[in-house]
């Protein structure tokens, strides 16, 4: 049997994909490697019940995959390094069903009008390739407003006054704030800031068959017990719905097979180690921006773009004590946010010239995280100072954080290839990551760190400090390297233009120089703006899934 | 009786815990000891002496605020889990499928070795004699602590905080679901 279309990956992109061609009739079979522990496939409103408020389960024992013992990634800064520096979990986002929207808190932004035409609007930066998209944001906006329906997002329209124009309101009001975000909130707009209510997938109010989230704080890092989270449940339930769509879980896609130009399908590997094909018409690839090129790299395609302009969003944090308990385990991790960092104003530019740079951008500044008290116990000493830090919980309950997800910006040399030594439990070769950030990062860090700390202390901190991830050349209390990113926000590596020279998708996802190979995750990101990358990717993978079938725009 | 260890290697991790997490009896916080964290580490290395292994507690509530006490049932594993779990805790023992990166040095080896470092007389030695040999073996007290911190906060159907002792001593309410936070109590001070 050959069915419509293949889809790699049941994570947000592959999910909205499956979306829109099961709605438009198309037959598809979603494949997934990891474990399904969010829904029935065969009548998918029944919600698994597997997922919980179990720190140990979820950050100590790789509950939603992959167990870095099973699928390694290598990882070195440059090639100078040698074949690799580290081994082990390098930018890992879950592989399960659901894939990356299962552990994410759900912050759902959209992108900014420049952020899809930076070179048009601020000019190259060397050492960097800093390129337009090869669409515009308009291009993308009725995508934008599909997946806010489809997974469900609550936020406040207007409340962000350097949001790009959208065409209707959010679909749920925004839910409750933290009381920590109240202070902070009020503190950066005393410093001339503009924080708003984080656009949030996660239902402030009954939506779509789903209860409203009730606050229970194990958001970042956990699967929603209650499946008040949307993305990427609400797109698999509804591809599912139709009848439409196969869910295949615990299954490795290890080759795209072609016959010249088109792809015939796709070879995987079963639970039980058996090979067999899917025959498919289309292939649609959506299985994060490491393992997207990795596959395509084992399928032997040969673009010699694939894999690079790997990008992540270099994080800096502001950590200030504050004299009171801020009970942070209440609530759903980030509830504001502010755009300030992202856009080029005076400090920028002075900053910018300071340092040699045509420019700098920063990224979207989160208040607040997770709050969890295994994650805090290890990062005191042992001995009696431990139990009086416990108590006291400085690193808890009494911290805030402000987490800033900084614009990485592409560089060539920045690459997913595949490790020529390390093997996955299945035998295939491990990907593998360089990556350095370029000094733009390191510069809009310092400036916005910086400004961050001073509103901690307007907050009334009694202790600050900065930091940020990677830090390069540097190793951490048990010898890893603090060079690897501990973002999970990749993206890259398959670069999407409109010139096969310089891309390896066009505008609409399609791989260069094959007729029915659709990539639909953030792989294709150009560039990295200062967002989290969820809804621009299930935006771009709606609308590339719209184009293959030929499919109005998704209702 | 413990599962895995022995009745000596137990009592050994025990003495070693409590040096790592102690009891403040002055503000009623427990330690190591108390909370049951041995039980929790003892539980980890045995976890493919029970079925279904005690690896992953179930979902979606374990009853405390509610609900059912789903966190009893443990999580049957796929292959590849019981895989990866059996190379970290048992090692790779020269099994092929275990050493497709080379060979893996599990838990328990770790444990057995590192509590017998500690020396047989540890439950006895001075508090600052134990906390010496503790230090001049970091590696394995890295992972001890490591092990510690979970069994200590870690939910209590893994063995450890027991009761949920240590979460009510750092005022941290555990598992919330299904009762959550009302949203006044997520905005108020």
């Amino acid at each position: 049997m050959t069915v419509d279309a293949v889809v790699v990956g049941s994570g947000p992109g592959g999910a909205a994909a499956a979306d829109v061609l099961t709605r438009a009739g198309w037959s598809v079979v979603i494949v997934e490697k990891g474990r399904n522990h969010l829904l029935d496939p065969h009548d998918p409103t029944r919600l698994a019940t597997d997922f919980s408020n179990d720190e140990i389960k979820f950050l100590s024992r790789h509950f939603l995959g992959p167990d870095p013992l099973l699928e390694p990634r290598t990882f070195r800064t440059t090639e100078a390094e040698g074949d690799h520096s580290f081994v082990g979990d390098v930018n890992n986002i879950p592989s399960t069903v659901g894939g990356g929207g299962t552990h994410a808190d759900g912050k759902v932004p959209r992108f900014r009008e420049e952020d899809f035409a930076l070179e048009t609007t601020y000019g190259p930066i060397e050492g960097a390739d800093v390129a337009d998209w090869p669409l515009a944001y308009a291009d993308l906006e009725p995508f934008y407003a599909h997946a806010e329906q489809a997974i469900g997002v609550a936020g406040e329209a207007g409340a962000n006054p350097f949001a790009a124009w959208r065409s209707g309101p959010y679909p749920m009001p925004s839910g409750a704030p933290m009381y920590g975000a109240l202070l902070s909130g009020a503190s950066a707009e005393r410093a001339g800031l503009h924080p708003y209510p984080a656009p949030t997938a996660a239902n402030s109010v009954p939506y779509d068959g789903r209860p409203a989230c009730n606050n229970c704080g194990f958001c970042a890092f956990f699967g929603c017990p209650i499946h008040a989270k949307g993305d990427p449940v609400a797109l698999l339930q509804r591809a599912l719905a139709t009848g439409n769509a196969e869910l295949v879980a615990e299954t490795f896609v290890a080759r795209v097979c072609t016959d010249g130009r088109r792809a015939t399908g796709v070879e995987v590997v079963g639970p039980d180690g058996a090979v067999r094909r899917i025959d498919a018409r289309h292939v649609v690839i959506a299985a994060g921006a490491v393992e997207t090129p990795r596959l395509l790299l084992l399928s032997g395609f040969h673009h010699p773009l694939i894999g690079r302009y790997f990008m992540v969003h270099f994080q800096t944090f502001a950590l200030g004590v504050m004299p009171q308990r801020l009970h942070s385990e209440r609530g759903r991790a980030v509830t504001h946010v502010h755009d300030d960092a992202v856009i080029v104003d005076d400090a920028a530019r002075a900053a910018a010239r300071a340092a040699g740079l045509p420019w700098v951008r920063g990224g979207l500044v989160e208040h607040g995280g997770p709050s969890l008290p295994i994650m805090e116990a290890k990062l005191y000493p042992w001995g009696q100072a431990h139990t009086r830090l416990m108590r006291e919980s400085p690193m808890r309950d009494r911290l805030w954080a402000f987490t800033m997800q900084g614009e990485d910006l592409p560089q060539a040399t920045n690459r997913v290839d595949l490790d020529p030594t390390v093997r996955d439990v299945r035998g295939f070769p491990a990907p593998r990551v360089t990556y350095h950030p370029h000094r733009h990062e390191l510069v809009a860090s310092a400036l916005h760190g910086a400004r961050l700390v001073g509103v901690l202390e307007d907050m009334g901190a009694t202790w600050t400090m900065t930091s940020a991830s990677p830090l390069v050349g540097k190793t951490d209390r048990r010898g890893a390297s603090s060079a690897v990113p501990i973002s999970r926000h990749v993206m890259g590596t398959t670069r999407m233009g409109t010139d096969p020279e310089t891309s390896v998708v066009d505008p609409f996802g399609r791989v260069h120089g094959l007729d029915n190979v659709v990539v639909a995750d953030s792989s294709v990101f150009v560039t990295s703006a200062g967002y989290g990358p969820t809804l621009t990717l299930v935006a771009l993978a709606a609308r590339a899934a719209a184009a293959l079938a030929g499919s109005e725009l998704p209702g | 009786m413990p599962l895995w260890l022995t009745d000596d290697e137990y009592r050994v991790l025990e003495a070693a815990c409590e040096r790592l997490v102690p009891e403040d009896p002055e503000h009623g916080a427990p330690g190591a000891r108390s909370a049951g964290v041995a039980d929790y580490v003892d539980g980890l290395l045995g976890a493919f002496c029970v079925d279904p292994p005690r690896i992953w507690a179930g979902g979606p509530t374990s009853g405390r605020y509610g609900g059912e006490a789903g966190f009893s049932t443990f999580h049957r594993l796929g292959p590849l889990d019981e895989l990866a779990w059996r190379t970290r805790i048992e090692g790779s023992q020269g099994i092929a499928e275990r050493e497709f990166n080379g060979p893996v040095a599990g838990w328990q080896e770790r444990y057995r070795d590192g509590l017998a470092s500690l020396g047989e007389d540890f439950c006895d030695a001075p508090s600052t004699e134990q906390d010496e040999r503790l230090r001049a073996r970091p590696q394995f007290t890295a992972l001890l602590y490591g092990h510690c911190c979970e069994g200590m906060y870690g939910a209590p159907e893994y063995g450890g905080n027991r009761h949920g002792s240590a979460w009510r001593a750092i005022e941290f309410a555990g598992d919330v679901q299904p009762r959550g936070w009302t949203d006044a109590e997520v905005s108020g001070p």
